[in-house]
């Protein structure tokens, strides 16, 4: 039996968080109403010149420094010459044939994934298609982008997803990119050839329109499969560029390329070659601060947490940093990230709000932590507590003025235990006949009389010395 | 009021501060030469803004204030300049009906001083071409001869100049389209250093050797033009951020220590002998004026025009990419089924010939396998003809060669001989290719014809070149009214 194997590269475009677009002032905002956010140079008008904008470079200079480049101290812009109707110039300004990064590196599990290169350049406009016709949006035309290419060390469509990820986690942590896929912040591409295993590579074939990370996975395997299956059945690969259909998860061919395509590149004339000074490069590596691996493993060693729940708090960075400063004065691992993780997360999700929104202070969630851990408020009344804790005043001000403590003493407890199970007489003895599942019943009904202020475990004691 | 365009800016400003002439009558007598000229030299008149503005002034002098030298003065803009709210044809098809929504920095800072633009001149079509016959509205004339060309590509702006029809003109040059037209028209015209002058506006022909700079009746006037356009842009990246000398001031009818370096050689070979002549001519004069005179040797002059066509025509391939009629433009009233369907037919129709010819040179010249034979060689011996350019200047304070090779042509006579017409622009563009300023002065003329020379300066050193040329110009040895030669 032969034994296939497939050899991926990707292309990574990424939109940097810059204010305005790459060579002129306009707002870097595609979202508004189309049209809005253009001006005579990136809708191309006839002697309008591209003039460069400083924070793309520092931007695309430390996501280089954070993949491990080696960044060249010179970067010259090329002209890359095609038609099509979202491009105003009729060329793409592109530092690629010079790029401002080379040589860098991305760690997924057991192997290294080599980062051939990184250069900036501007994105292109959209096309709206309508019944019978195409409209042209230049919103975007001329936003800042980077492009990651890899060399092809990637085997299986499970390490893309884990390149993917781990590179837009590291775009999002050094504050380079929000990285959205969706909102086609990140767009990724990825190549694919398969051959049999000891023979010359395949003929390479890339897919577009991959809307999320999960789906570049998905598009990877669909490709690896039915280019194994075509050479299975003697046919050849044609050279193409690929779309992926979202809905039925497959591919279709949407241009075939007979020959590389011919961009006729040359020294882009506008402008001057960019020089990186050593002090830009000094200044951004500064700015990149603790990576997401580094980061991992120094929390796994400070806080002894189990990996799964350091993998979630570092996947984003406000998320980590928030953990981070409520421990500085909770000072207790395990209530804090699980009330983080489960409670506060999940009233963030409740409301759609973005962990980044998150409306709740550091100081305030560590000192609910620390009632909690003090004794003085349940679990219950904490998550309870967490939609009124934007009002002024602070959460132990709060617990007491609603009085909200915690109910322990026994003799209270038995008293209000009593009372449920006179009010309940039917389940009391379909509980004696048997039906143990009843027992939580009556310890959820004793919590709703409280307001969640009993101590469950006071009340479990309770229950079993009462009705056995 | 007779020819009082013939007159200096400095000779308007000072009737105009005297209260002698009214900014009015400067553009009344400018409008009613334009009106009953047949020299074909404007696309656009800016009539109404202009007497507007001419109200202001008027204004603004009666109240006292003191106005700046170029205040109420007359000035044409060739029509590949932005100006906003007005139309930029290119003289192209293309952009029959495209009206800017900027203005090009080189007429912002014109108006900033007063100056009215009062329309904008024709040109070769994309400013590709040497005789201004590839205008999609017809050619521009000879004012001295009609049925000879003016040169180009800026010949409607030179011909207005020496046409009287306006006291100066802004013109751009590629590879010699300000000084062969200033030659062919008898006038001044000055290509400053590349990057000396802003290109923001500029339509794009060749973006590393566009230049634009003034075209006018004497010195003087360059140097005010120059000195009030030139200095650096944060909208052009390749402007140079020297600052800019006061160019007039520069100006006095005493110069010592000069040398100019006279480069014939190889050149004269290629040379017609009218132009020879009046060269010979020109420098047996500047022997009684104290100058020194050394001859110069550079060689490659044959090489140039080869080097210059394949740097230009690749980088106007990609410039003019982006006329598709999609967001301006010609579009014509077909629908079209394919996308090269439209491309096709937009840029077929809306592009004239020589336009096309030079988009396909360009084409062909960087695509890949044939771009390391072609633009990446004319791109290193680009380099080889500065450095030679430089040597030259190093000893010597100006260089002196024609700037046309020929007399002016009658229209019609090369239009379809497009080499030759390429070979009109051997002595210009060795100098583009350097990125020096060069300035063509008119200095005499055979069979009726002007015939221009050029001094050409060391990079950023056009007070140089102004300087020595106001001297020869009072020496009655350079001068716009060419009978008087």
């Amino acid at each position: 039996m032969q034994e296939y194997e497939a050899i991926i590269g990707i292309e990574i475009h990424v939109q940097l968080r810059t204010n305005t677009k790459l060579f002129c002032s306009c707002p870097a905002v595609y979202t508004d109403e189309v049209n809005t956010n253009v001006c005579p140079i990136c809708q191309g008008f006839p002697g309008t010149l591209p003039v460069l904008n400083e924070q793309a470079v520092k931007l695309a200079v430390r996501a280089a420094l954070a993949l491990g480049c080696k960044v060249n101290s010179t970067a010259t812009f090329s002209r890359k010459n095609y038609f099509y109707p979202d491009l105003p110039k009729g060329y793409q300004i592109t530092t690629c044939e010079h790029p401002i990064g080379e040589n860098g590196i991305i760690n997924i599990d057991n192997r290294s994934i080599r980062i051939r290169q990184i250069h900036l350049e501007e994105d292109s406009g959209k096309l709206i298609h309508m019944k019978d016709e195409s409209l042209v949006d230049l919103n975007r035309a001329g936003f800042p982008l980077i492009e990651i290419v890899t060399e092809p060390d990637i085997r299986e469509p499970k390490e893309a997803y884990i390149y993917a990820t781990k590179l837009r986690e590291i775009l999002r942590y050094i504050g380079v990119s929000n990285a959205d896929m969706e909102k086609g912040e990140l767009r990724c591409e990825p190549n694919i050839s398969v051959h049999i295993k000891g023979e010359p590579f395949g003929t390479r074939r890339e897919i577009k329109n991959l809307n999320s990370i999960k789906q570049v996975e998905e598009g990877i395997r669909y490709e690896i499969e039915r280019q194994i299956y075509m050479l299975k059945k003697g046919k050849t690969i044609r050279r193409a560029t690929l779309l992926w259909d979202e809905k039925s998860k497959i591919t279709k061919e949407m241009r075939r390329k007979e020959t590389e395509e011919d961009y006729r590149y040359f020294d882009e004339p506008d402008l001057p070659v960019l020089c990186i000074p050593h002090s830009l490069i000094k200044e951004q590596e500064k700015q990149i601060g603790e990576l997401p691996d580094d980061r991992r493993d120094r929390m796994l060693k400070q806080y002894g947490l189990e990996k799964k729940d350091i993998d979630i708090l570092v996947s984003r960075k406000a998320l980590a940093d928030y953990f981070e400063g409520v421990m500085k004065n909770s000072n207790n691992v395990k209530l804090t990230s699980g009330f983080i993780l489960v409670e506060l997360v999940g009233f963030l999700n409740e409301r759609g709000i973005k962990f980044e929104n998150n409306p709740i202070s550091q100081d305030k969630l560590s000192e609910i932590i620390c009632l909690m851990k003090d004794g003085i408020i349940t679990r219950t009344v904490a998550r309870n507590l967490l939609p009124r804790i934007s009002e002024r005043g602070s959460p132990k001000q709060l617990v007491k003025q609603l009085g909200l403590e915690k109910i322990e003493g026994e003799k209270e407890l038995e008293s209000i235990v009593k009372n449920i199970l006179n009010k309940h007489p039917d389940e009391v003895s379909r509980y004696k006949e048997g039906k143990s599942g009843l027992f939580g019943f009556f310890v959820g009904e004793v919590m709703k009389t409280t307001r969640g202020k009993a101590n469950p475990k006071v009340v479990g004691k309770l229950l079993k010395k009462i009705i056995g | 009021m007779e020819n009082l365009s013939a007159l200096s800016i400095p000779d308007i400003n000072c009737l105009i501060k005297k209260g002698d002439i009214k900014v009015h009558e400067l553009l009344d007598k400018a409008y009613k030469t334009i009106e009953q000229s047949s020299l074909n030299t404007f696309i656009t008149l800016l009539k109404e803004e202009s007497y507007k503005k001419a109200d202001d002034i008027h204004l603004r002098i009666k109240n006292g204030e003191d106005i700046d030298i170029l205040t109420g003065i007359p000035i044409a803009i060739k029509d590949n300049i932005c100006i906003k709210g007005h139309r930029t044809t290119c003289s192209s098809r293309m952009l029959d009906n495209y009206v800017s929504p900027y203005t090009a920095t080189v007429v912002e800072r014109l108006e900033n001083k007063g100056a009215i633009i009062i329309g904008k001149t024709n040109l070769d079509e994309f400013a590709m071409g040497a005789s201004t016959e590839t205008s999609f509205y017809k050619p521009t004339k000879n004012p001295y001869k009609h049925e000879y060309v003016p040169g180009g590509s800026s010949g409607g702006s030179a011909a207005a100049v020496a046409g009287l029809e306006t006291v100066a003109a802004l013109g751009s040059d590629t590879g010699g389209s300000i000084r062969q037209p200033a030659s062919f028209c008898g006038v001044f015209g000055l290509k400053p250093t590349y990057g000396r002058v802003s290109r923001y506006g500029l339509v794009a022909f060749a973006s590393s050797l566009d230049c634009i700079g003034p075209i006018t009746n004497n010195v003087a006037d360059s140097a005010i033009l120059l000195e009030t356009i030139a200095g650096p842009d944060s909208m052009d990246s390749t402007s140079i951020p020297e600052d800019v000398p006061r160019y007039y001031d520069m100006l006095t009818n005493e110069i010592n220590n000069v040398t100019i370096g006279i480069v014939r050689g190889q050149l004269m070979d290629i040379i017609d002998k009218d132009v020879a002549d009046v060269m010979e001519d020109f420098i047996k004069g500047l022997k009684f004026t104290g100058i020194t005179l050394k001859d110069v040797t550079i060689e490659g002059f044959d090489i140039c025009i080869p080097v210059y066509y394949i740097i230009a025509t690749s980088e106007a391939s990609s410039n003019l990419a982006r006329y598709d009629g999609i967001r301006y433009g010609w579009i014509g009233n077909t629908k079209y089924d394919t996308l090269n369907e439209m491309y096709e037919v937009r840029r077929g129709v809306g592009f004239g010939k020589e336009v096309k010819r030079r988009i396909m040179l360009g084409t062909f010249c960087l695509r890949s396998g044939y771009k390391d034979q072609y633009y990446d060689k004319a791109i290193m011996v680009r380099e080889k003809i500065r450095m030679s350019f430089e040597k030259a200047l190093k000893d010597v304070d100006v260089l002196l060669l024609p700037t046309s090779p020929t007399l002016p042509f009658k229209i019609g006579e090369k239009i379809d001989d497009p080499v030759s017409m390429y070979l009109m622009d051997l002595c210009t563009v060795s100098i583009s290719l350097s990125g020096l300023p060069a300035m063509s002065i008119p200095v005499g003329y055979q069979k009726g014809l002007p015939v221009g020379l050029q001094i050409v300066g060391r990079r950023l050193e056009e007070g140089t070149i102004l300087k020595i040329c106001h001297f020869l110009e009072k020496n009655g040895l350079a001068s716009s009214n060419i009978e008087n030669l």
